[in-house]
């Protein structure tokens, strides 16, 4: 057992941190909400596009701990570019797709030439991984499917998209070219998009909800820790405010009332921290899927909680500064409050735990 | 990062849940699941078995009968101990006076006293907290003036436990009532059967006699027996909380409450039970993984612990507590059975473990304070 990053991890995460603070910087991430081509280009240059693929692929076989460093110092810098979208459609691609379906696309995805989405929440299905209404159809060697894929982050920017299906024989998954949907940014500012696929051509992929499944967890994983990193940046920020900000001719750090509770949001975070290690560790390393999905929710459970709580105290801590669009800490609490139910609120992960 | 134990760790956890299966007695590890009274034979008997078996002091130094295993070794036995259901090691002479003797101590000390610790022929207490002094530590009273070869003690120690068990206290006491309070505090090993003092109970809220009020009326104690300078008994104290709050967390035992709750419960489908089980269960994994988060800090950097090492103590009590809880909500609320009048009573007497030890609020306060720099 050890928790130690490698030394691989520890100067992919290091560069990257060091990057996004020269370049990534709070007031240069406003200006790049819809999508930034140079900062895509550099992630590729860092090789964090190819790292979760294949070596047969161009890739450098990474798995969810090899990620995490990278989803954290995300987190910390909210970063907005549509990674994650990328690698999870991209891995559906690597787990279902025939070899000429990943020759074709994946070294163009380490290469940070092709960017992806995957289409798969539909309205009203909310948490339900295997509520899918939208259908393909056999038409000749092709398929079309029908329906409407609903807020499907990063679909505005996609080359291609992964998209879920029902067949005859049940959900399938499919691949299109990108589709032309009206791009809007989420409460967090991530781009995404409904989609409406009417008789959309798309090839066949060979999974189904098992790979959404594994999918979907391996991205709760990294979501995890992304949450962490951006908790973190909450902590700290809220820290410097209680150190600097003085009422009654004091700082208000030293009231007992306001540092009883931002030591529990640190003690909020590191439950976290140690929970996003596990479920990663968990998604790399469990020899099965409960102990995988056993990991993965009470992970997003612990992390749900966690970021509800460090995101409202953040805000509040502050006082009226807090709720000001001018101080990144309410930024943080966007993306908290989206990384708390993406893939699962906590409610939704409870009840899965308690079936496992 | 692997939070896999490796197969030699594996190996080890394993040897030791064999060997602690095999040998704790029957009756003990009964009257331990049905949250019996246990008396000091109980309590000294698995220390014994423990001791002949050289795991009573994992930590120890060798020479003095530690084992010499890893951080993550000794953590895996902790955890294997708590789970097994024995009796608790109690902490004062093995992981309180011991750990302050041989930072402390003088050589005739340690000679005289650690051996007894770890064969379990001394029972110790703590004297602590006073009447007038409890988070406020430093404003304790209880004089020691010292007259030529021997301290003449006076005062009252409170929440003293299992005094009415003990041949032996370790006491903070006052040396000096000048200016500055901490530096005039200095750190006593007394014998319970000196002339003077006087134990008596505390009944608590569930019923039990586990605390005593300790009075020492012109209690004559050696000089010898003073550990460290006169003076330096902040010190000392000091050194100890550090050292005591790395085992605060309770995560084998808590993990078999969680298992006695989990089948105790089985009957109950309400879903806002399952949920508030399910949370706490998730709250136990994190703060285990936490706890060997600090494990694997301290076998980096072979350092101590920080002071931000309080949160286990934070987390683990109120785990506890919550386990407690959760059996109370769980249970027939007109059973009458012994079992659980003993579940009633446990979520009474649990309720302790927040305040002592340095009360949660005051562990709030250490982290504040010297981790966050407020």
């Amino acid at each position: 057992m050890n928790f130690d990053y490698n030394e691989e991890q520890q100067l992919l995460a290091d560069s990257l941190r060091r990057y996004l603070q020269a370049q990534y910087s709070f007031e240069q991430r406003k200006k790049v909400l819809d999508g930034s081509p140079e900062v895509w280009a550099k992630f590729a240059e860092m090789g964090l596009l190819a790292l979760p693929l294949s070596p047969d692929y161009g890739g450098f076989g990474g798995g969810a701990v090899d990620l995490m460093g990278v989803m954290e110092a995300f987190g910390e810098a909210l970063v907005v570019e549509p990674y994650l979208a990328t690698v999870m459609a991209s891995r559906l691609v690597a787990r279902a797709g025939s070899a000429a379906q990943k020759s074709a696309l994946l070294p163009q995805v380490a290469e940070g030439r092709l960017k992806m989405a995957f289409a798969h929440a539909e309205a009203g299905a909310r948490y339900d991984l295997a509520k899918v209404k939208c259908s393909a159809k056999k038409s000749g060697d092709q398929w079309l499917i029908e329906g409407e894929k609903k807020a499907v982050q990063g679909a505005p920017v996609a080359d291609k998209l992964v998209v879920s299906a029902r067949t005859p024989q049940g959900i399938a998954l499919f691949l299109t070219d990108a589709v032309k949907a009206t791009p809007r940014h989420g409460l967090d500012g991530f781009l995404e998009a409904d989609v409406v696929f009417s008789g959309v051509k798309a090839e066949a992929l060979s999974g189904g909800l098992p790979e959404v499944e594994e999918a979907v967890d391996f991205a709760t994983a990294l979501i995890c820790a992304e949450a962490v990193g951006a908790m973190k940046f909450s902590c700290d920020t809220t820290l410097e405010y209680l150190k600097t900000r003085k009422q009654f001719g004091v700082p208000i750090g030293t009231f007992q009332a306001l540092q009883h509770r931002i030591v529990d949001l640190y003690i909020a975070c590191e439950q976290a921290k140690s929970m996003s290690c596990l479920a990663c560790s968990r998604m790399d390393f469990s020899e099965n899927a409960r102990d995988r999905a056993r990991a993965i929710s009470a992970a997003k459970i612990r992390i749900a909680d966690a970021a509800r709580q460090v995101s409202q105290e953040a805000v509040q801590l502050h006082g009226g500064m807090g709720m000001s669009e001018e101080l990144k800490v309410s930024h943080a609490f966007r993306r908290l409050t989206v990384l708390a139910r993406q893939f699962g609120d906590a409610d939704h992960h409870l009840a899965r735990f308690a079936s496992l | 990062m692997d939070l896999n134990y490796s197969a030699e760790e594996l190996a080890f956890r394993d040897e030791v849940r064999g060997w602690l299966a095999a040998n704790l007695p029957r009756e003990l590890k009964e009257k331990v699941e049905r949250y019996e009274h246990l008396s000091r034979e109980d309590l000294l008997r698995w220390h014994r078995i423990l001791a002949d078996k050289g795991w009573v002091a994992p930590a120890w130094p060798k020479e003095w009968g530690g084992t010499g295993w890893n951080v993550v070794q000794r953590y895996l036995f902790e955890e294997e101990l708590g789970y097994a259901g024995g009796p608790p090691l109690i902490p004062f002479g093995l992981s309180m006076c011991a750990p302050v003797l041989l930072q402390f101590g003088t050589d005739a000390q340690k000679k005289k006293f650690l051996p007894r610790i770890f064969r379990g022929e001394d029972f110790w207490c703590q004297g602590y907290s006073e009447p007038g002094s409890g988070s406020d530590l430093a404003s304790l009273k209880t004089k020691a003036a010292r007259q030529g070869d021997h301290y003449v003690v006076n005062g009252q120690k409170i929440w003293t436990t299992l005094a009415h068990y003990a041949d032996w206290i370790f006491c903070l006491v006052r040396t000096d009532s000048g200016e500055k309070r901490q530096e005039g505090i200095s750190f006593l090993l007394i014998d319970m059967k000196t002339p003077g003092i006087t134990v008596r109970p505390l009944i608590l809220m569930d019923g039990a006699h586990e605390v005593n009020e300790v009075f020492f009326d012109d209690v004559k104690v050696p000089a010898e027996n003073r550990v460290h300078d006169e003076g330096k008994g902040w010190t000392v104290a000091k050194y100890l909380l550090g050292y005591e709050r790395m085992n605060t967390g309770r995560i084998g035992a808590s993990k078999r409450e969680l298992e006695k709750v989990k089948e105790f419960s089985r009957n109950v489908s309400d879903l806002r039970f399952r949920d508030r089980l399910a949370r706490l269960e998730v709250e136990l994994m994190a703060l285990e993984i936490t706890n060997l988060r600090f494990l694997d800090r301290m076998r980096r950097t072979g350092q101590p612990p920080g002071a931000d090492v309080s949160m286990l103590k934070i987390k683990g009590t109120e785990i506890q507590q919550g386990l407690t809880e959760l059996a109370l909500d769980a249970m027939d609320p007109t059973a009458s059975d012994e079992f659980s009048v003993a579940l009633r009573k446990r979520y009474l007497s649990m309720r302790k473990t927040t305040i002592y030890a340095g009360s949660n609020e005051i562990q709030r306060n250490i982290i504040s304070k010297m981790t966050l720099g407020l």
